[in-house]
């Protein structure tokens, strides 16, 4: 059942052209930076070599990437997911799913992962780059793959945060708007702290970025994966809980 | 409750903030009947069917689907419903066949039984030859016979239609019809709508609700039956005085009609046949002998102007 919905979700995206869209230019704007990136590590090369213990090109190239990846891809995911709940609502098609035997958890969790699979394909092309140097260079294979864990979770996350909006309107573009809102706030909670040069607080604990940037650097710590599977479980529970309440209030 | 019943609702209630939607509202249906759901716009109808569905939560009131709560166990309750909610709940973008098959895995359908189960479907809505058509490019006819497919792909107990011809073309409705009547043989039917001949035409049983309350309930056979001649309408060659008229067996009342015809109002259980013996045989001409029946739409005026009839009688009185 939950497949059937993932299924049906992933179909509906590649009939619309804002999902090849959105990919196309997700593509082409990351391409630039990687070439940019690539760049400066031929630039750079020549001191490099003289360094001990100098940063390789999985440090110089590949993280970068992966950290412009994610601010243009917390602008992209609110488009992806705003239509998710707010479209069916609004066309009337939602009851077609509350009125077959499918539980509200079904229908979140299998669109929901309709969408992850949308952005993992999204992030496979994306991890197409790095792998591509392989060509002329090896590749730090553990700093590649915490730096893919580390993107994969974030954008997991900005997803449960744009299904839990999506589910909240009937209008897509409000969706949009307050799921990137959201995400933007939790993005920059704790700047305020870091400016002060506190760290540790409530507020760096909360954010977005702080977990994401030692999983880039190849740090893979189980307290940043915890945040994340928290913060994806938990707006999946209010979206399960969201749709319940649909059936009360009418 | 007998066995076949397959839908049994006990007083069923939906408040909205203030307002009371549907208020108290108990019935039951068993296998193979269709019933008509009758009711002005606003008068209750749309919502009954969604706490029917389990689409909406009764303010009180319980729903039981086949000998299953709603509220309990709503998937093992569900499965055995199918619904075409007003709006039919379409996938613009999907084809006929693709939205189908969406639809029967909803429904739980298995990998083989499932092309059998739309091209079954396909065939009983009317359908062949637009499966491989995207559903927004469908004229508004069509669209609503892949809502129909919908609601009956998985063979449901129970099928639930929310104004089903609405935007149909008079040929596509009769279509629609046969395929209700046709439902009713093995399934239980509800059929809301505020059109009374398609009522005639499909159900057998008729329920009335207006302003939230379930104000009529009654077998198609029993209406025809009960609603026999209340009236008389004769049209006499040679009439003769109202008095002789109303010495007739079983009149209560005579009003003229002018032109030699008479309106003959009867006591419940007289027949028409003794009037039109007796005007023969008092040689009065006999030209014309209509019965009149109370109608489902007199019935359904009846009932749901009855309030604002009530209010200007009570406006004269003061």
């Amino acid at each position: 059942m939950i497949r059937a919905i993932a299924g049906k979700e992933l179909r509906s995206l590649f009939m619309s052209p804002l999902a090849w869209v959105i990919l196309g230019v997700v593509q082409l704007i990351l391409g630039y930076f990687f070439l940019l990136q690539v760049d400066q590590y031929l630039m750079l090369q020549p001191r490099l070599a003289g360094m001990q213990s100098a940063p390789g090109v999985t440090d110089v190239v590949v993280a970068p990437l992966f950290g412009n990846a994610s601010v243009i891809l917390l602008l992209v995911v609110p488009i992806i997911t705003m239509r998710l709940i707010s479209e069916e609502r609004r066309s009337g098609t939602l009851g077609l799913l509350t009125s077959a035997p499918v539980s509200p958890t079904q229908i979140v969790l299998g669109k929901y992962l309709g969408i992850v699979a949308f952005l993992g394909i999204m992030l496979a092309i994306t991890a197409l780059m790095p792998l591509s140097l392989l060509a002329g260079g090896w590749l730090d294979f553990g700093k590649l793959a915490g730096g893919l864990l580390g993107i994969g979770l974030l954008v997991a996350a900005f997803a449960a945060a744009g299904l839990f909006m999506s589910s909240l309107t009937s209008q897509p573009t409000i969706a949009a708007v307050s799921s990137f809102g959201l995400l933007l706030l939790l993005w920059v909670i704790d700047w305020a702290a870091r400016s002060q040069g506190a760290t540790g607080g409530v507020l760096s604990y909360l954010s977005l970025l702080g977990h994401y940037e030692s999983l880039i650097k190849g740090l893979f710590k189980s307290k940043d994966v915890i945040y994340y599977l928290l913060f994806i479980g938990m707006f999946l529970a209010f979206t399960v809980r969201r749709l319940e309440a649909e059936r009360l209030t009418g | 409750m007998s066995d076949d019943t397959l839908i049994q609702v006990e007083r069923l209630s939906r408040r909205f903030g203030r307002q009371l939607a549907v208020n108290d509202v108990s019935f039951e249906l068993d296998r193979g009947e269709v019933l008509g759901f009758l009711g002005p716009n606003g008068a209750g109808k749309s919502t009954t069917m969604r706490m029917l569905t389990g689409n909406l939560a009764p303010s009180a009131g319980r729903v039981f689907i086949n000998g299953i709560d709603l509220a309990d166990e709503p998937r093992r309750a569900k499965a055995m419903i199918g619904y075409l909610p007003e709006r039919p709940p379409l996938y613009r973008e999907f084809t006929v066949d693709e939205y189908l098959a969406f639809c029967a895995r909803l429904h739980g359908i298995s990998r083989d039984g499932r092309a059998a189960a739309i091209r079954r479907t396909s065939e009983r809505c009317g359908l062949e030859g637009t499966g491989r058509r995207l559903i927004g490019n469908l004229s508004k006819g069509f669209q609503q016979r892949v809502g129909i497919a919908q609601a009956i792909l998985h063979t449901p107990e129970v099928v639930i239609l929310d104004e089903p011809t609405v935007g149909l073309d008079p040929i596509q409705i009769r279509q629609i019809r046969e395929l209700i009547a046709e439902l009713g043989s093995d399934h239980s039917v509800i059929l809301s709508t505020h059109i009374l001949p398609e009522v005639q035409a499909t159900c057998s049983r008729v329920q009335i609700i207006h302003e939230g309350v379930l104000v009529f309930s009654d077998t198609l056979a029993d209406l025809d039956a009960r609603s026999e001649t209340m009236a008389v309408t004769v049209g006499l060659g040679e009439p003769p005085d109202k008095d002789e008229l109303s010495g007739l067996p079983g009149v209560t009342q005579v009003d003229a009609l002018g032109n030699s015809r008479f309106r003959l109002s009867l006591e419940s259980g007289a027949g028409t046949a003794p009037i039109g013996e007796a005007c023969v045989k008092a040689g009065w001409g006999l030209e014309e002998l209509t019965p009149e029946r109370l109608t489902l739409e007199q019935i359904f005026v009846q009932l749901t102007t009855r309030d604002e009839a009530d209010d200007e009688s009570d406006r004269e009185a003061a």
